[in-house]
């Protein structure tokens, strides 16, 4: 058994290598801007789900709020360079600390809870996040931040011209996210993590600091969501506390994890290379009238699939394995 | 105010608090009642308060069908059926709104004139709307009837049964899917309820549900969960609250308040105030 999970680990790590070498490539070969967007939002909304996964699907704590820390990573980011000249890389760091602080500072009340309660005072906590961002005079209100244009450089992670650079920072970040959950998975806190996930109870009369585990599992997890939502500010050079702290992105961060495979170290990836091209391409080619119609489409898709496939995309993919394997 | 909220919760604390399945398209099955009522008093004239009782029957085969169509299957997941339960009622919220969208249009539309609109009624030197107080009068009716439902009757005590072990109750011969579709029949019946009275006062626009949504979850779970008494009293304190942060806060701000409150409780009552799960 544990040659098996050693040989599995080792596979998955050849195939992420690879994986991550031809998306490499890939921009050699598309051209298409509008291609090279969906491929930069792909890969983002990959390493959020996945480190959405780490706290959610691996240590079973169901969060729908993780926007506030997508939207502490942008603000933070940005209110240092405009405000205070901070360049993006230390603001992005910045906000990554600071969202894990403040998942810390939460976790302490908030582990205490339970199933739904837990969920709710997750969607209730980001939302009054919003609702004091929106307020904030500040930090832009409801007008939300500008970013200025300084023109293109590494330096101060901005490019007009090009998506190349993002698409690389995004590609980056979806593998960092990948490897943490990759070595987090075979180490102490993944093991204890899944424990406090099948039976808390159990756990802890085995010696496992339940409270502990979900402490750290929090803080990786907001880490990088923040670190996530710093590069989508740069990205889009512009934001707003509705299009970085709304519901709908918690909604969305969850979505390709629970489709691929919650708690799976490749249901993430697998999800959002699915779920994102196809919320675009539905968005551009149905959508646009303004009447709805890739709304529904969306949602009838989503519905179906969850539906269909309630372990997720992998569970299809283990399924043919094992299949395989008995013949 | 209180009683309305309290009223939009009280279907939820049915389907949510008592069945135990999230329906993350409460606030949607809202939008349509009002949408309902809106057609019904254009196209036909019968004034909200009068059409309440056929938008109430009509969200009840609303409600059954997709109990039937949809959250059947969702529940039979045995892997994370938490999470397939919340992302189908979420699709189903986005294909509503998306309909709402194609067939209604995004205008915002009010009902001008009805029976109750704009009239006060004075009790004791207050003046007091009479919209929202039809509105908590007929949100007091709908949790005495529902508390009423759930405690006295054999239908609540299947539902409570067939919540806490669905294999027991099919061997006495409860039919576990006839149970949980009238449950939600029943959950979408009281919803339509507040819609219809609440589409003499608000403006109806497809994402109206959103909104409301979010504080009837919060109602549901501040009076705790599987407690038809702690949803009631949930949407009084979430009124009050409301209405004393309206007074310290700038009005963007009320719902700060709301939330806030919702943390304190569950801090101290990790279950609630009367829940019992």
């Amino acid at each position: 058994m544990d040659k098996h999970f050693a040989a599995r680990r080792r596979r998955d790590l050849i195939i992420a290598a690879v994986l991550a070498a031809l998306a490499a490539l890939a921009p050699l070969f598309v051209k298409n801007v509008y291609i090279q967007n969906i491929m930069v939002l792909t890969l983002m909304y990959a390493a959020l789900s996945q480190s959405w996964n780490i706290l959610s699907g691996y240590c079973g704590q169901i969060s729908l709020g993780h926007a506030l820390y997508f939207g502490i990573g942008a603000y933070t980011t940005e209110l240092l360079f405009t405000k205070f000249g901070v360049l993006p890389w230390f603001g992005m760091l910045a906000g990554g600390g600071i969202a894990a602080v403040i998942a810390m500072g939460l976790g302490y009340p908030f582990f205490r809870l339970r199933g739904h309660y837990f969920v709710i005072a997750t969607i209730v906590i980001a939302e009054i996040g919003l609702l004091l961002f929106q307020n904030w005079e500040w930090a832009g209100a409801a007008m939300g931040i500008t970013i200025p244009v300084r023109g293109d450089s590494w330096l101060k992670f901005q490019f007009m011209r090009s998506k190349l650079p993002y698409f690389y920072f995004a590609l980056a970040l979806c593998c960092l996210a990948w490897f943490v959950t990759w070595w987090l998975e075979d180490s102490k806190w993944g093991f204890w993590w899944r424990a406090v996930k099948d039976n808390p109870e159990a756990a802890e009369s085995l010696g496992v600091v339940v409270f502990n585990s979900k402490m750290g599992a929090a803080a990786v997890s907001a880490f990088l969501v923040a670190v996530g939502g710093a590069f989508y500010a740069q990205f889009l050079a512009y934001i707003d506390p509705e299009s970085v702290m709304g519901f709908q992105f918690s909604l969305l961060m969850a979505l390709p994890a629970v489709l691929g495979g919650i708690g799976t170290l490749w249901g993430p990836v697998l999800g959002a290379a699915i779920l994102i091209p196809m919320t675009e391409l539905t968005r551009s080619y149905i959508g646009g009238s303004g009447r709805g119609v890739d709304l529904i489409v969306y949602g009838t898709l989503i519905v179906l699939i969850s539906l269909a496939l309630p372990q997720g995309l992998v569970s299809l993919l283990s399924r043919s394995k094992a299949r395989g394997a008995t013949r | 105010m209180g009683l309305l909220y309290g009223l939009i919760a009280v279907g939820l604390a049915l389907i949510f608090g008592l069945m135990d399945v999230t329906n993350f398209a409460h606030g949607e099955f809202l939008m349509i009642a009002m949408y309902a009522s809106f057609f019904l008093f254009t196209f036909f004239a019968i004034d909200p308060l009068l059409s309440a009782p056929l938008v109430a029957a009509a969200m009840f085969v609303f409600g059954a069908i997709v109990y039937l169509l949809i959250v059947r299957f969702a529940m039979r997941a045995k892997a994370n059926a938490g999470m397939v339960q919340i992302f189908t009622t979420f699709g189903l919220a986005i294909v509503m709104r998306g309909l709402a969208q194609l067939f209604f249009t995004p205008d915002y539309r009010s009902i001008p004139q009805s029976w109750l609109a704009g009239k006060t009624i004075s009790v004791a030197g207050i003046f007091l709307p009479e919209p929202q107080l039809v509105g908590a009068l007929v949100s007091i009716a709908a949790f005495a009837g529902l508390y009423f439902f759930i405690h006295r009757t054999d239908f609540g005590r299947a539902l409570e049964a067939t919540r806490e072990d669905p294999g027991a109750v099919a061997l006495v011969g409860i039919d576990k899917n006839r149970v949980f579709a009238f449950g939600w029949g029943l959950g979408a019946a009281l919803v339509g309820l507040a819609g219809a009275i609440m589409a003499v006062f608000f403006y109806i626009y497809p994402d109206v549900g959103a909104s409301f949504a979010l504080i009837a979850y919060v109602t549901v779970a501040l009076g705790g969960f599987g407690s038809v008494f702690g949803a009631f009293a949930g949407g009084i304190i979430v009124g009050l609250v409301e209405a004393v942060t309206a007074l310290m806060l700038p009005p963007s701000l009320k719902s700060v308040g709301i939330y806030a409150v919702y943390l304190l409780v569950v801090f101290i009552r990790p279950r609630g105030l009367f829940g019992s799960m």
